[in-house]
């Protein structure tokens, strides 16, 4: 009924290849951004942006992250959790000691720096691959989170060995520290889920894209027709890194403001990011963003569901709600195994011939 | 034999230009076993060449080392004129050298389109920053590229189904499309893996009318491995013969045809 493409036709090339080339689908695009940046704004109170909001668009992030390099560039990485610690850690040595420079500034940097640490420990993928990558960056992960727990200089030695985040403003409102707006974080980090998603789009529809996917399907076809896998599995590595800097960085100063390593990048993260790109869809964009809202809707869904309506004690609660997320990630598994992007074409398939059967 | 160095013209008419590649004194170990003895051929501008042999003969052994996956202990390869050194598979292929694979290698979980674009690789020069920001000269270039693309889906007849996944599609398509991939790199030389193994005759008489039509049209210097003689006699220009590792037999599919050790080795002996 809505979702045609009869009658739709393109006439050049680039029209054939924009990102949403159904007009339905164009126009649905235009729509979601105009409510997140238009509308939630200016309702949104600080339960849904902690509980719901800020670590959807921050997961988002991470998820686009690593699916860049696990679902388009096909090297499998357990370290994400090391890697968001780190750009969480440069943001905070950044933040400490230029104050006067903007927090934007910083996040990109934290950023780049993780995006230089993943390359350093991308180097053995041009070695390794498969599980054995796997277990090599895992080893990623412990370092860095036994770095950052060691080396008192990267907490500025405080007695608690955690690290907080200062206040830092944007345009005059706070985006870190304790008297930020709800919606301040949101858009804050919203502006940036954005502008990267916007970008891995780009990358991942051109040359770059191509060449991360010519790896993944097959490395020795890929070297034949000209892909150098050094630089391509290096730059898979560093652009991943880079994206999942960011996510960390902003799960610290702007999510929870005050973090412990191991308790808040431990190896749980890194499966959780994992688990988002596998449920949501590896190699897609759209599957990063179904994967985190999944993740992160389902729990606070449950517990609102148990708690509130049946009136459950939160501890049972707590528990209960582990054992159905896991047991909803299994039987999602086996329903359909490349993930929600892949249901969610399916449908559109469907939705394209609907209501005729054929 | 013939033997011009500028070349000659066969008897349809098509012009052979002078040596393109030439492989000299070539020696393959894997351990101690040697894959590969001594073997010496030329390949000249705008041929097609066959290398024919019984299984195990290193007839991909061979086209391995011009594409660069092996390095050959002993002998000299040289391409333009230049000898080659040691080099990576994909230096080879910014040569302009491209290849198709015996076990179809293409990459599944992209398009036909996607496929045969990433053929293209070597001739895109956008950066990174400018793919991120999918401004100027990477816009512009997808462009070109595409319309390059979408000649070459003309020529090989696959428009129907240039955004269906490779994984999806049948074996014999799957061929058409590695060679479309194979020719999106607009290849001075194109390796040929035995394209028209598995197939039936249909298949056969298709792929056979696509490799002549691409030596025609593009003037692409063609080499080609394939167990079925009736095609080799009838597509090449002259034959290398290989076995066991060494070369027993080239020249034209006349020549290759009465000469006795072939015949002995690999065509088969009259047994009264």
């Amino acid at each position: 009924m809505f979702y045609r493409e009869a009658g739709d036709f393109k006439t050049s090339y680039a029209d054939d290849s924009q990102t949403f080339p159904i007009r339905f689908d164009r126009l649905r695009y235009y729509a979601v951004v105009a409510v997140a940046f238009g509308v939630i704004p200016f309702v949104i109170n600080d339960y849904w942006a902690n509980a719901v909001f800020v670590p959807f668009l921050i997961y988002a992030i991470a998820a686009i992250g690593l699916n860049i390099l696990t679902g388009y560039c096909g090297q499998v990485s357990l370290g994400t959790g090391g890697f968001m610690a780190v750009g969480a850690y440069a943001c905070y040595k950044l933040m400490t000691a230029f104050p006067e420079v903007s927090i934007l500034i910083h996040v990109l940097l934290a950023g780049g720096i993780t995006a230089m640490v993943g390359v350093l420990f991308g180097l053995p993928s041009l070695r390794i691959k498969g599980f054995y990558l796997a277990v090599a960056t895992l080893a990623a992960q412990f370092f860095l989170v036994w770095l950052f727990n060691k080396v008192p200089w990267f907490y500025n030695y405080s007695a608690s060995g955690q690290i907080s985040a200062p206040e830092r403003t944007i345009l005059g409102h706070p985006v870190t520290g304790a008297a930020t707006t709800a919606s301040a974080k949101y858009l804050f980090c919203l502006v940036i889920l954005f502008a990267l998603a916007w970008l891995a789009r780009n990358l991942t529809r051109g040359t770059v894209g191509r060449k991360w996917m010519a790896i993944r399907d097959m490395d020795i076809a890929a070297e034949i027709i000209g892909v150098n896998p050094l630089t391509t599995k290096l730059s898979a590595f560093a652009i991943s890194s880079f994206y999942i800097g960011v996510a960390g960085a902003l799960f610290f100063a702007v999510y929870l403001g005050a973090a412990e390593v191991g308790e808040a990048f431990g190896i749980q993260k890194s499966f959780l990011i994992l688990f988002m790109i596998i449920i949501g869809g590896l190699g897609s964009i759209f599957g990063s963003f179904a994967g985190a809202a999944f993740m992160v809707l389902m729990p606070v869904l449950l517990k609102n569901i148990l708690v509130g309506q049946f009136g459950w004690a939160t501890d049972l609660a707590a528990h209960v709600e582990l054992m159905i997320v896991g047991a909803l990630i299994v039987i999602f598994l086996i329903a359909e195994p490349h993930g929600m992007a892949q249901l969610w074409r399916l449908a559109k398939e469907k939705l394209r011939l609907w209501p005729f059967p054929h | 034999m013939k033997d011009m160095t500028e070349g000659y013209t066969t008897a349809d008419g098509r012009r052979i230009g002078p040596v393109l590649m030439e492989m000299k004194n070539i020696t393959l170990r894997f351990g101690g076993v040697k894959a590969i003895t001594d073997i010496s051929f030329d390949i000249r501008e705008g041929e097609i060449r066959a290398i024919i042999g019984p299984n195990g003969a290193g007839k991909s052994s061979m086209l391995n080392v011009i594409s660069g996956f092996y390095v050959p202990q002993e002998g000299e390869v040289w391409f333009k004129g230049y000898r080659r050194g040691p080099m990576r598979p994909y230096q080879v292929a910014r040569l302009g050298i491209s290849r198709t694979f015996q076990n179809i290698a293409l990459f599944d979980g992209m398009s036909v389109l996607d496929n045969i674009m990433t053929g293209r690789l070597t001739l895109m020069k956008s950066g990174l920053l400018n793919q991120a920001l999918w401004w100027g000269r990477a816009e512009r270039e997808e462009t070109e590229h595409r319309e390059k693309v979408e000649k070459i889906i003309d020529f090989l007849e696959i428009q129907a189904i240039r955004k269906t996944p490779v994984g999806r599609l049948p074996y014999g398509l799957k061929k058409r499309v590695e060679l479309a991939r194979a020719l999106a790199a607009e290849p001075k030389l194109l390796l040929l893996d035995e394209p028209m193994a598995g197939m039936n005759v249909e298949e056969k008489e298709d792929m056979s009318r696509f490799i002549l039509d691409v030596n025609d049209e593009f003037g692409t210097t063609i080499v080609l491995i394939e167990h079925d003689m009736g095609v080799v006699m009838d597509l090449s220009d002259r034959v290398v013969v290989m076995d066991y590792g060494k070369k027993i037999g080239d020249g034209t599919p006349d020549e290759v045809r009465s000469n006795p050790d072939v015949i002995n080795a690999y065509l088969g002996v009259a047994h009264d």
